[in-house]
């Protein structure tokens, strides 16, 4: 079972947490038109190794945090806040 | 003194006597025996009959490992079935039976199996019981499962208590041999919080075998018992290794008395979370395949020295100990020390300096040999030029090498690295903050696996900034290098050569395997069942790799083994669940009017988490009398219900209104405060996701309700969109679900009723979707004019803990009225005549259109859901839409899940039926249905089919409310 850091909480394990998925892909502006909507909630690269996700902390301080974790080891390397800048993916 | 009990040494307390029974004959043992070695001391060879052949089977080893010696462990609700001997601690008043035999356990019909040996090879189910389809329920399954399996599970609930605990440490140690306590030690001197797990009842592992060693076994227990942050868990085996450095297992915590002690529990399950493990899981030894190989009297060579020194058993007469390394010389030489005659040790290599002195002891030391049978009390030795000789034995002793227990190491995600020297995989690179000492990494020796294990803890401690000082304390010595493996993995003959006992998986199984085409290691283990038995091949599964490598003509180091997979050894269901059994299953939500319910008689029903009333039955009156009689109450005059679980989110702050806007189809922005309105939101995929009401208490202040089911998704989307996607938006929501109880007062006399309650607010003045703040002698209220059941009604929401109070006041006023406390049931039927919504119609397949609120959704702004749901085919109007139904013929009853066809017979089907009710108003069967064209159909029949129930009725379409569709009762 994960330990995931919560920017806001510490280390918590993964069973306070719902999992969502992609962190990477963002809601496009309203304009933006169908296809773009639809890879929004649809279209994912499914990666093998470093992987930007959402995690929310729903049993903790209930923020969605931004975890990044290897596909591969389930390793995770940085947790963040919503509102904070990504952190470089690197393969 | 039994037979083969020997007169002194190992850990045994023969001072004592225990008496048990193992097939219904009564037998004695001694404190420190496991089931296993008291058997043997009282000269019991034959336990057990196999899986398939239903051979004939003794006592291999003498832990976990074991593959044949299965036995049924206590009786009726404790009965455990294939528990194997070796790991049994023996308790006074043990039942015990063996297996898998029948009639008995001597003369057992089906070992006819055995002879048909060579159809029954593998693949055998597959290929034989394929056709025709229809013999399997009938012929096939019985005849299977008659002859197959082992033991028989208890059908009776479990007597016992199990608990979870969940541990937090430092440094964890698996395994107490040499390395195991060195690491222990060294890490908990330099200041780490250390847990010291042993599978066994005793600590100490390899050094029990060993008197010499005795004295420094104690002084290590007895150091780390005097360090603080040191806890030591014997009878704990830990089963896996998760990721995060959590390993679990389980601590036997009354299975070696005949039944726990009260208030104890019998296992505790355990979580590890540990900052570094270090793996001391040590080593098994493995087999080697020949004709006879699984025959009652072959056991393990490190077993055998294990029942002489730590169990003071000899395990037979006279033995053969046959081997390809050192480790079996000392086997040799302690079976001759405990007085059996002429031991022969058959050495598969060509020479050894350890000869001379067992020839000294009386052993009869023999090169270049390899046993080729193993018959009734015969061993046939074997040259490589042909030479034979047959040598009496009750005893054969094997090894074949030892393979270091990987399987943590394995499951930690380290890759397993090949070692020539010991023909066998060791752990590689971790890849968690692990590492694997002494044999359980290829260490060899006491002295050797006791340095590695302090080097290993001293290395975890100093990974977590631990360390430094001197750490110095006595060691074994080493035992210097040992002559050379030379491997061995089968000795060709004909007959049953066995890989995996447990299975009965034979060399030529995994041969046939190989030449179906089943040659990948994962492939021949499904295809054979090789490996997949309670000890996962710890005996044979390497030897079953070797026969597989030579087949193909590869090596052993290219074949590999097949994944590691929790669990080390078996685990009860019981202990996994813990605690959380029965009415613990999970956390059981009441609503604070809970109390009030039950006094009432209230018939509780579970909905997710919570319990709700369903309905409140008078003395002889069935379900259907006293539901029908609180509907006819709400609808003739007043009732009340607890509506307390709906889930309830309050939102504040400037941007509240925009956040509404965005997250449902209609608008709220252009909700007036002290106003109502009923809303529903989409799936971003355009589907519709729940439905309430939202309330505008003061320009920046809503409270909005949701379905009870989806009261914690609802919140979990709001914060998703909040934070994430519109985080600029100055709005916080938070779940009040729990601090306000909420009371439905419907009917046509609700408002003179509550009228008679509530202060401060005139309810005459208070309009249809109205929000206002009132109170009862100083208990704040909130009332809002909202109706699920179509009459005239209202919601009075109340801070919990008051809210038994406010219930009985409005109970009091109603009661010239005849007001009726009404459930689940009641709601139930009421929303269908009315034609609301719940849960079968919210069902994840329908749009805001297929629900007849399409035109609900605003046509400027954007909301989650808004773009996906103008895709074509979520527009398309043939579309299952919502619509009521009811039978043609009234006297017929509808079924909820019911199919829409056009005529009975007919293969497609139009819709579906999603609620069904009796109705009060209408005095016959109603329901509410998705039905294709919808709207079109309306006044058209359709047939209603349920075969399950064999029935086709001729039902007529209508709009789905039933009852005041002009919507006047809740506006009057």
């Amino acid at each position: 079972m994960l330990l995931i850091p919560c920017p806001y909480c510490g280390a918590r394990p993964q069973d306070e947490f719902h999992y969502r998925g992609d962190a990477t892909v963002k809601r496009p502006a309203p304009d933006a038109g169908l296809q773009a909507l639809y890879d929004f909630v649809y279209t994912r690269t499914n990666p093998r190794g470093w992987h930007l996700e959402w995690w929310h902390h729903y049993a903790g301080c209930r923020q969605w945090v931004k975890v990044e974790r290897n596909t591969l080891t389930h390793e995770i390397r940085t947790a963040v806040g919503p509102a904070e800048d990504t952190p470089q993916l690197s393969a | 003194m039994s037979v083969h009990r020997l007169s002194q040494g190992g850990h045994i307390n023969r001072s004592q006597r225990l008496t048990f029974h193992f097939d219904g004959r009564r037998f004695f043992g001694h404190p420190g025996d496991t089931l296993a070695s008291a058997l043997l001391a009282s000269g019991v060879r034959l336990v057990g009959r196999s899986f398939k052949y239903h051979r004939p089977r003794g006592i291999m080893t003498a832990g976990p490992d074991e593959p044949s010696a299965l036995v049924e462990l206590r009786e009726r609700s404790r009965t455990e079935p294939n528990t194997k001997m070796t790991d049994v601690e023996l308790y006074e008043g043990l039942q015990a039976w063996s297996q898998n035999r029948w009639p008995s356990l001597k003369f057992d019909l089906m070992a006819v199996n055995g002879l048909a040996g060579n159809i029954i090879s593998a693949g055998f189910y597959y290929k034989t019981f394929m056709w025709p389809a229809s013999f399997w329920e009938k012929l096939y399954e019985p005849l299977i499962r008659h002859a197959a399996g082992l033991g028989r599970a208890t059908c009776l609930p479990d007597p016992d208590h199990y608990e979870a605990v969940h541990a937090h440490c430092d440094v964890l140690v698996v395994g107490s041999g040499p390395a195991g306590l060195a690491a222990a030690r060294v890490a908990g001197e330099v200041g780490a919080r250390v847990i010291l797990c042993e599978r066994d009842f005793l600590i100490g592992g390899g050094l029990l075998l060993d008197p010499a060693q005795e004295s420094w076994r104690k002084e290590m227990i007895a150091t780390l018992q005097g360090i603080r942050d040191v806890q030591i868990l014997p009878r704990t085996n830990i089963f896996g290794y998760y990721d995060h450095n959590l390993l679990g297992g389980v601590e036997q915590v009354g299975d070696h008395v005949a039944e726990p002690h009260p208030h104890e529990v019998r296992q505790r399950y355990r979580t590890f979370r540990a900052g570094q493990v270090v793996l001391a899981t040590g080593a098994s030894e493995r087999l080697i395949a020949f004709r006879g190989n699984d025959r009652p009297g072959v056991m393990m060579a490190g077993a055998a020295l294990t029942y002489v020194r730590r169990f003071g058993v000899a395990p037979g007469k006279r033995a053969v100990v046959f081997t390809n390394n050192d480790s079996a010389y000392a086997t040799a030489l302690a079976l001759a020390e405990a007085g059996l005659d002429g031991v022969v040790l058959a050495d598969f290599r060509r020479e050894n300096r350890l000869a001379a002195e067992l020839r000294a002891h009386g052993v009869d030391v023999r090169f270049g040999i390899e046993v080729s049978d193993f018959g009734k009390d015969r061993v046939t030795l074997r040259t490589p030029s042909g030479g034979g000789d047959n040598v009496a034995a009750d005893l054969l002793c094997i090894s074949g090498g030892w393979n270091p227990n990987v399987h943590l190491a394995s499951q930690s995600g380290a890759r397993l690295s090949w070692d020539a020297t010991l023909s066998s995989f060791v752990p590689g690179a971790p890849v968690q903050a692990e590492r694997s000492a002494g044999a359980a990494r290829g260490i060899v020796g006491i002295g050797e696996a006791a340095r590695d294990g302090l080097a290993a803890g001293l290395a975890a401690a100093n990974a977590l900034g631990l360390g430094g000082g001197d750490i110095d304390f006595p060691l074994p010595a080493p035992e210097g290098p040992c002559a050379p493996l030379e491997p061995l993995w089968e000795v060709k003959s004909s007959g049953k050569a066995f890989v995996d006992l447990q299975h009965d998986v034979t060399v030529n199984d995994i041969r046939l395997a190989h030449r179906e085409g089943f040659s990948h290691i994962e492939h021949a283990k499904r295809y054979t069942t090789h490996n997949m038995a309670t000890d996962q091949g710890k005996l044979g599964g390497l030897v079953g790799a070797a026969i597989l490598a030579e087949a193909r003509g590869e090596t052993l180091e290219k074949v590999g083994l097949p994944t590691f997979r929790p669990y080390t050894k078996p685990v009860a269901i019981g202990a996994l669940a813990g605690g959380t059994t029965g009415e613990r299953f999970q956390p059981i939500r009441r609503t604070a009017l809970h109390g009030w319910h039950l006094r009432h008689g209230a018939v509780m029903r579970p909905m997710g988490a919570w319990l709700r009333p369903s309905y409140y039955p008078k003395a002889e009156e069935t379900a259907w009398d006293s539901v029908s009689r609180e509907a006819r109450g709400v609808r003739q005059s007043v009732g009340i219900c607890d509506m307390s679980t709906l889930g309830k989110i309050d939102l504040q702050g400037p941007d509240a209104a925009t956040l509404l806007d965005r997250l449902y189809i209609n608008s709220f922005s252009t909700l007036a405060v002290g106003q109502c309105r009923y809303g529903l939101m989409l799936r971003e995929d355009g589907i519709a996701f729940d439905d309430g009401t939202a309330s505008r208490l003061r320009e920046d202040h809503f409270l909005i309700t949701t379905t009870t089911a989806n009261a914690a998704p609802v919140l979990e989307h709001m914060e998703f969109y909040a934070q994430t996607v519109w985080p600029e938006l100055d709005v916080q929501l938070c779940s009040v679900t729990d601090q306000w109880a909420q009371i439905a007062v419907a009917g046509p006399r609700s408002r003179v009723t509550l009228a008679k309650v509530v202060e401060g607010l005139d309810l005459w003045a208070f309009r249809f979707l109205s929000v206002g703040e009132g109170h009862m002698a100083g208990i704040p209220l909130r009332v809002f004019r909202i109706s699920f059941s179509g009459e005239l009604a209202y919601e009075v929401a109340v801070p919990s803990r008051h809210a038994e109070i406010v219930w009985r006041a409005i109970l009091a006023a109603g009661q010239e009225f005849g007001i009726v406390p009404y459930g689940l049931e009641t709601m139930d039927l009421m929303r269908i005549e009315k034609g609301h919504l719940a849960a079968s119609e919210l069902n994840g397949q329908a749009t805001a259109a297929d629900l007849g609120v399409g035109r609900m959704m605003k046509k400027t702004g954007d909301f989650v859901g808004r773009v996906l749901s103008a895709r074509p085919a979520l527009a398309d109007p043939g579309r299952p839409r919502l619509v009521g139904i009811r039978p043609i013929d009234s006297g017929k009853r509808l079924r909820g899940g019911a199919h829409l066809v056009s005529k009975p017979g007919s293969g497609r089907s139009l819709g579906w039926i999603t609620s069904v009710t009796r109705s009060i108003e209408l005095g016959q069967w109603i329901g509410l249905a998705m039905l294709e064209n919808g709207e079109a159909m309306s006044g058209k029949t359709v047939h209603a089919v349920s075969p399950l129930h064999d029935e086709a009725i001729e039902v007529v379409v209508s709009s789905p409310h039933h009852v005041d569709p002009e919507n006047v009762r809740v506006r009057n």
